[in-house]
């Protein structure tokens, strides 16, 4: 294969065609090899993984300064990796890190970057989804739920979103991480989710997908996040899942299998959870599209805000069983990407054989993409099924074995864990 | 006052340098010292957001002239363009500084934009300094500079859209909507396998299907693209889009959508939207389901 003609390509084409062409090489390379060495190639290397997240929990060590300020994201990011390998910390590990979030929770609510930092509601949701996912009593009540509750209130703003921290930034990740938050530790309230409907749907871009705030441009992590909130508030009519849906599909790239972020841009192995949540979200939604493919017109104009507010008021929701009901929407019977070509990128281009998952090839691994890259691979072995039964072998890529723990969409932690959270504080 | 010499730091190592840090922001000690202690721990990293907020409660105790804290930003933010805490700063400190400020914002995230053309935060940035403090005067222009240099700059259809839609010195998308739509046209015709101009023209038309369905440059670019028989997809999604808001067919789509057809896709159907699909599914495997469903939810 001849390298590619860079010349009169604007810098967008230049920059897609040596993705392509770096990719291509590879699945040209896998195609050519023999067999045995294909089963290899797709084999997620489970013990590697293992082994590179563990050392990140044992060596927090000084390249991470960077992170200083996001240390509990990084305990989520290993702690959730782990997890879905099907493994668990020690029990050493796992008072330890209960103890560091711990020191991370402020006196008056809420879990900062740090132990003695602000507190900010994504190292909130990094740290709950932390607890959550060691699941053990000592986790989980460690969570001062009533004092977060007041911490999340603080932080509401009265457009409908909410702010990251005191005085900091609104935009819809914090919309995300305080919902999801309130919801799995059952605190969720008409208070909280006050306008934030309104918010989100003010987000939602011409393109289909959604903005970090009004005006921006679609993006896939601020797309998850968007949709994930307004399912959890029961308000997801609010949007057109039609345009949503069209757009989203088209984030999967046709040569390179994976998802891109924004329209033109180049793939990166995190979307694979970020995009392919909103697909698997979107699927399970389909009769709500069907809804409003209907009425085309129902959200144009003034007749959309009587529609909304109708069904508001219509009946009372229980938030807290959403992240119970939603699962229990069971999908219809094919994804609404294409599963198999989104674990070959995965396994043979953000794969790193040694251990560790990237954004593509040519990129350093790092705890971040190793954990959307499998929360990503996750969701596409079980897009065919539901979370509490087995896929069939043939919607698992590679072997079997490559089987990981199924995620509760909403939240993504462990589906178990999920359930289990759900259940400890529903009593509450 | 927290009794440690600050005044020199000698150079030191990170955790040194944040136990200070915690010192003064405990004792709450907004003083020049410990501003000068937030610059050092904000140069080791500037991801932390606690450091940040005490910066601020600071300049507004010191009443510290933001021009020099602008300055002391554009040194940081070139090397951490992707960095939240700068550029929230950023909006601050220009909030506070007003009008005044518009034009040393746009001419900031022009310098990053011309480094990084999708750089999402200095985007944002740009539509926070054009709505707060003004300076729409110039934007559609620049749109259509960086369109100019790269057709698939995707942030800079968005900012495009942002112009058109929310310029105060624009009359809305009604009124643009016949010129914005000839040079979407144009630029399709140009690269018509370019995804962002098909979605721009769509949302010309956003909340107004009627229209829409009925635009003669719309179907007859969807015509165009579909005959050229090369770099069909969005065209012929288009065509399905249309299809399914009322559309009606006419004979010279048929033609044009018969002539895609391969001798593989023997299944005749006289229905127009499902000869689309079945073409969708082959020249675009990758949403083979996409296209399959979209199959299923048309009108038996």
């Amino acid at each position: 294969m001849e390298a590619p003609v860079l010349e009169k390509l604007t810098e967008t084409q230049q920059n897609q065609r040596m993705v392509e062409y770096e990719v291509a090489r590879i699945y040209d390379f896998f195609l050519r090899a023999p067999r045995s060495a294909q089963e290899f190639m797709l084999e997620l290397q489970r013990e590697n993984h293992i082994e590179y997240l563990t050392n990140g929990l044992n060596h927090l060590g000084p390249s991470f300064r960077v992170l200083d300020a996001n240390r509990p994201w990084i305990c989520y990011w290993i702690l959730h990796s782990i997890a879905l390998l099907g493994d668990s910390v020690d029990a050493e590990l796992e008072a330890r890190a209960i103890d560091f979030l711990n020191r991370c929770q402020d006196s008056s609510g809420g879990y900062g970057g740090g132990p003695g930092q602000l507190p900010h509601l994504a190292t909130t949701y990094a740290a709950v989804n932390s607890l959550v996912t060691l699941g053990s009593h000592e986790a989980l009540s460690s969570i001062n739920r009533h004092k977060l509750y007041t911490f999340l209130l603080q932080m509401k703003h009265p457009s409908g979103g909410f702010r990251m921290h005191d005085q900091g930034e609104i935009d819809v990740r914090a919309c995300y991480t305080a919902i999801s938050v309130a919801s799995i530790l059952n605190i969720l309230d008409d208070e909280l989710v006050q306008n934030v409907g309104n918010y989100i749907q003010s987000c939602q871009t011409f393109e289909g997908g959604i903005a970090g705030e009004p005006g921006s441009e679609a993006h896939g992590g601020y797309t998850f996040c968007g949709l994930a909130t307004l399912i959890l508030i029961n308000e997801v009519h609010r949007l057109d899942l039609r345009s949503l849906l069209d757009w989203v599909v088209f984030r999967q790239a046709g040569l390179e299998c994976g998802f891109q972020g924004r329209t033109n841009k180049l793939v990166d192995g995190c979307y694979s959870f970020w995009q392919g949540g909103v697909c698997s979200l979107l699927k399970r939604l389909s009769l709500d599209i069907d809804e409003q493919s209907v009425q085309p017109d129902a959200r144009e104009g003034s007749s959309f805000d009587n529609l909304s507010t109708g069904a508001d008021t219509s009946r009372k929701v229980n938030y807290n069983d959403v992240g119970y009901e939603f699962i229990e929407k069971h999908p219809s019977s094919q994804p609404l990407f294409n599963s198999l070509a989104l674990q070959q990128y995965i396994l043979l281009c953000a794969q790193v054989p040694e251990g560790g998952l990237r954004d593509k090839p040519g990129k350093p691994k790092d705890y971040y993409h190793t954990c959307y890259c499998l929360s990503g691979l996750s969701l596409c072995q079980y897009s065919s099924s539901n979370e509490d039964s087995p896929p069939l072998p043939q919607a698992v890529a590679g072997p079997y074995s490559n089987l990981l723990e199924p995620v509760h969409p909403l939240y993504n932690v462990v589906f178990e864990r999920a359930i289990e959270a759900l259940d400890f504080f529903r009593g509450k | 006052m927290v009794p440690i010499r600050l005044w020199r730091l000698p150079k030191q190592d990170f955790s040194e340098l944040m136990g200070y840090f915690r010192a003064v922001y405990r004792a709450d000690e907004r003083s020049p010292r410990s501003l000068h202690l937030t610059a050092e721990a904000i140069a080791m990293n500037p991801g932390n957001y606690t450091v940040w907020h005490f910066r601020r409660l600071i300049l507004e105790a010191l009443n510290v002239d933001l021009h020099d804290e602008l300055n002391f930003l554009d040194n940081i933010a070139e090397s951490n363009t992707k960095n939240y805490q700068i550029w929230h700063h950023r909006r601050w400190v220009a909030q506070k500084l007003g009008t005044d400020a518009a034009n040393k914002e746009l001419e900031f995230t022009r310098k990053i934009i011309s480094l990084d053309s999708k750089n999402y935060h200095a985007w944002s940035h740009r539509q926070w300094v054009l709505q707060a403090l003004g300076g729409w005067e110039d934007e559609l222009d620049y749109c259509h500079e960086l369109l100019k240099e790269d057709v698939f700059n995707n942030s800079a259809w968005n900012q495009r859209y942002f112009v058109i839609t929310r310029s105060p010195l624009l009359g809305g998308l009604k009124s643009m909507r016949e010129s914005e739509v000839n040079y979407t046209v144009e630029a399709i015709l140009a690269h018509p396998e370019n995804e962002s101009s098909w979605r721009y023209l769509r949302g010309l038309y956003a909340g107004d299907t009627q229209s829409w369905i009925i635009a003669p440059q719309v179907s007859s670019v969807c015509l165009k693209v579909l005959g050229s028989r090369i770099n069909f997809v969005f065209a012929l999604s288009t065509l399905l889009d249309l299809l399914s808001h009322g559309f009606p067919s006419t004979q010279a789509f048929r033609d044009a959508v018969d002539a895609l057809r391969v001798p593989d896709d023997n299944q005749t159907d006289s229905n127009l939207a499902k000869t689309a699909c079945l073409i969708l599914e082959r020249v675009d495997p990758i949403r083979v389901n996409y296209w399959l469903w979209q199959k299923s939810k048309l009108p038996q």
